[in-house]
């Protein structure tokens, strides 16, 4: 591939400055490789948050919401999962995905959909303990009201969702933030396939090992640039959803 | 316009998810489970798409040390497996979990290290002596300790030593449980002697001021096989693209472009298919 030339003999790592150079260049050059690899990180990644939302925003409403037997427990397994090793992940999901294991007839090994699996177990912990926390804040507020209105669970936890919406992007982006930045539970599961598993965090890693450090450090701030952009786009988002509902 | 704002960024997500189906109905592909150093070195970007204009057959390489390249290949997460360590290969056939090894090409292994060479080895060809002489003068040594191919090789050498790494493992020999550029990164910075394949060498951009101290030691061939995964005990392997990789790679197209492939005007593998 065009940008995976070689930043010359034994390049030395030339400072900061020229490693931005780099940087900026690659992104300038818009090699289509590098393109590809850029689109696949965000599809794994965000495909990845969107279902941990989509599992870990009622769960975390739900827990933060109700007394019930166990909570306690709920919540620090919720807490501890948070630190999930993703070579663990990476690992299990594996052992899942493979010819010999479970669900290996699904033939999921090595495409961009075991990542997106790996990841999601990655970041679900993650939304549903900080959705319980600012749920929980929100409920103490709203508990007599609720009560009051005789406000059935469903209701209750769908309207402490749509008040906390605020906070709770920022609870996304918290899983975002975790998803892009991960490399070993993809290279794993997704087998670091050029053109078909191949995302920013796998290349990176490829490039250290061939010793092609300016390169990696300089996808390394591409990288952390596409993240910069997310962030300003999701809190975009919020400031003009908030300005229009406090107009 | 809050509730289309969050609309929006629903359909956005959904978007992503829809995306993430798989992609296009495309079954022409094989997975190949092989290592680094072919990876690394270059190798499959030049050779594999000359097998896919002949055949149109995409072929997806796993890289990963060859422990653990044979352990996937053996669960079956492979049509074919091309790594480089004779022993495991033929456990790995006799085990019933390949079809047939064939020779496909080699290089070799060399011993690199810093230009002050600490141990005075550089120049020597006898690589036990050299070996010797490294544990003698305690000097750093960096092992790949991952049970790949070029670690099983240099346990082999050291094997004709009368030196017990396992004892010295955290003194002077130093296990860096990595890849071979991993470990090359890390032995170079903490100026340790490594062994380590010509074709990764040759191709890794990090050399500082290392260089080839020991090579031309019969005992430092590197043997590369290819086997096809076997179907019998695999039924998801896809025999027939498979065999038809086999078969290119020690035909004489394949053995040809793999001759062909060089760096810094360096022939990095020799293909001896069938010799």
């Amino acid at each position: 591939m065009f940008f995976f030339r070689k930043t010359g003999e034994n390049a030395p790592l030339d400072g900061f400055g020229s490693i931005l150079a780099e940087a900026v260049g690659l992104i300038l050059a818009w090699d289509p490789d590098l393109i590809e690899i850029i689109a696949l990180s965000l599809r794994v990644t965000l495909t990845a948050v969107a279902i941990a939302c989509l599992i870990g925003l009622p769960l975390g409403a739900a827990v933060g919401a109700f007394r019930f037997p166990g909570r306690t427990v709920v919540t620090v397994v919720l807490n501890a999962l948070m630190g999930l090793p993703p070579v663990v992940v990476g690992l299990m999901v594996y052992l899942m995905l493979s010819a010999s294991g479970p669900l290996g007839p699904l033939q999921l090994l090595y495409t961009p959909t075991a990542m997106v699996i790996a990841q999601t177990i990655l970041v679900t912990p993650i939304v549903a303990a900080l959705t319980k926390q600012v749920v929980e804040d929100l409920n103490r507020e709203y508990a007599e009201q609720f009560a009051s209105m005789g406000v059935g669970p469903l209701d209750r936890v769908g309207a402490l969702l749509w008040d906390a919406r605020y906070s709770l992007l920022t609870v996304a982006l918290a899983g975002f933030g975790r998803a892009v930045a991960e490399v070993g539970a993809v290279i794993i599961v997704g087998g670091n396939i050029n053109h078909v598993t191949r995302v920013m965090t796998t290349t990176i890693a490829l490039e250290t090992s061939k010793g092609n450090l300016q390169l990696a450090l300089a996808l390394g701030v591409v990288l952390l640039t596409i993240a910069l952009i997310v962030n300003a786009a999701v809190m975009a988002i919020r400031a003009s959803a908030v300005r229009a509902a406090y107009a | 316009m809050i509730r289309r704002c969050f609309l929006g960024l629903a359909a956005g997500l959904a978007l992503a998810l829809g995306l993430s189906g798989p992609a296009a109905a495309q079954d022409d592909f094989i997975i190949v489970q092989s290592t680094t150093s072919t990876q690394n070195s270059g190798l499959f970007d030049h050779i594999l798409p000359i097998f896919a204009e002949k055949t149109g057959i995409e072929v997806r390489v796993v890289a990963v040390g060859t422990g653990q390249a044979i352990k996937n290949a053996a669960n079956g997460d492979g049509d074919v497996l091309f790594v480089h360590s004779k022993p495991a290969e033929e456990k790995f056939v006799a085990d019933g979990n390949g079809v047939e090894r064939f020779d496909v090409m080699y290089n070799d292994f060399v011993i690199v290290g810093p230009a002050a060479d600490p141990a005075g080895v550089a120049g020597m060809s006898d690589v036990a002596a050299v070996l010797a002489k490294i544990a003698a003068a305690e000097a750093p040594f960096a092992s790949r300790g991952d049970d790949s191919g070029t670690h099983k090789a240099e346990l082999r050498l050291w094997g004709e030593t009368d030196v017990d790494v396992a004892a010295a493992s955290g003194g002077w020999y130093r296990e860096t449980g990595s890849g071979m550029g991993a470990t090359l990164n890390t032995g170079t910075a903490m100026g340790a002697y490594i062994m380590t394949d010509r074709a990764t060498w040759i191709s890794f951009g990090n050399k500082g001021d290392y260089q080839i101290a020991v090579e031309g030691d019969p005992k430092m061939f590197n043997q590369y096989g290819i086997i096809l995964v076997n179907p019998e005990k695999h039924p998801n392997v896809k025999a027939d693209l498979g065999q038809q990789f086999v078969d290119w790679i020690i035909s004489d197209e394949g053995q040809a472009a793999i001759a062909s492939y060089q760096v810094d005007d360096q022939q990095l593998f020799f293909p001896n298919a069938g010799s």
